[in-house]
């Protein structure tokens, strides 16, 4: 087996049981009232976590302003106008690509 | 509860096509990484079809690339992807079923299902953009994985040209601003960011959006009387 096969068999199986251990070992189960309630701000604290990791750092160790800050900050623009989510995400993309054409 | 707008179907669908098309050159993109890391077209589809999940396959596949061992990689991927149990926990109650359907469920766990699945507070609804998420995201996935790894040699730099990048935290900026109609969530929004910002420089990637859970405590203490 390659080095690729085997860490895909364990990637494979590890990575499914991070995934489903949730719903497995809780599925059943009403949550209490406060674990409830914290559940329905979890979204909000991970959405905006994963806005500033894909938005800022995108993979690696630092985060850095450039062209996507400029495509976030017009999404921002979008969404205050009420537009819809494809017009906000293409708007975004746009301008990006927009600061990278002009930018030196 | 509060903070979450209860989109209709028709949007959540929407929600779930356009992450699925925001993803599209992140798959060209690892079918590419998978080239350059001389793994065979069935192995990068396999790795796109059972691990299904963007950052860890990145992050496996890199260290391969870069001459690092089967042990390495596998604890890059691991480690990146410990945000996923803790999506797991947030989909739990919608994701309910006879075990065996909850783990075929669970395997669409990936960022953007997760965002599309929090979208609603009903729990039918919950899991039905959850599914959509992860469904067309696992079609477009494992789509452009092939094609990047069969046909991409010479332009890698196309996405970035085109700013296709900067779709996904869009993408997920979107999904937020419906969620900050009340105070108590817009404080969790932004201790949840800030303690990604800071986390980003110290720790591996995927680890920031762990500890970025602990953003919910800022939420105010059941005794507390609602001031908004």
């Amino acid at each position: 087996m390659t080095d690729a096969g085997l860490v895909l068999l364990l990637l494979g199986v590890g990575i499914l049981i991070l995934k489903s251990t949730g719903p497995v070992a809780l599925g059943s189960r009403t949550l209490p009232a406060g674990v409830a309630r914290a559940a329905d701000l979890v979204p909000a604290a991970l959405l905006s976590a994963l806005i500033v990791t894909s938005g800022f750092a995108a993979g690696g160790q630092s985060l850095t302003i450039d062209a996507r800050t400029c495509g976030l900050a017009a999404a921002v623009v979008a969404l205050r106008l009420r537009s819809p989510f494809v017009v906000t995400v293409a708007l975004a993309a746009f301008v990006t690509a927009l600061v990278r054409l002009v930018s030196p | 509860m509060t903070g979450a707008a209860n989109p209709p179907r028709t949007e959540l669908r929407a929600q779930a096509v356009s992450m699925a098309a925001a993803v599209a050159p992140f798959g060209l993109a690892f079918g590419l990484l998978c080239s350059e890391a001389d793994l065979s077209i069935l192995e990068s589809s396999a790795y796109s079809a059972l691990v299904f999940t963007g950052g860890s396959q990145f992050a496996a596949v890199g260290v391969l690339r870069d001459g690092g061992t089967p042990a390495a990689a596998a604890s890059a991927g691991m480690l990146i992807g410990l945000r996923l149990l803790a999506f797991g926990v947030v989909m739990a109650p919608a994701l309910r079923g006879p075990v065996l359907k909850r783990i075929a469920m669970s395997h669409l766990m990936i960022d953007e299902s997760m965002a599309v699945g929090s979208a609603s507070d009903d729990l039918d609804d919950r899991r039905f953009g959850y599914l959509w998420g992860g469904l067309s995201i696992f079609v477009v996935w494992n789509l452009t994985t092939f094609v990047g790894r069969s046909f991409l040699g010479s332009n890698p730099t196309v996405a970035v040209d085109l700013g296709l990048d900067a779709t996904v935290p869009a993408a997920f900026l979107a999904l937020l601003w419906p969620r900050l109609s009340t105070g108590e969530h817009r404080r969790v929004a932004i201790c949840g960011g800030l303690i990604a910002a800071i986390t980003v420089p110290l720790a591996p990637p995927g680890i920031p959006i762990v500890v970025a859970v602990l953003g919910v405590l800022a939420a105010k203490r059941p005794q507390e009387p609602p001031v908004d």
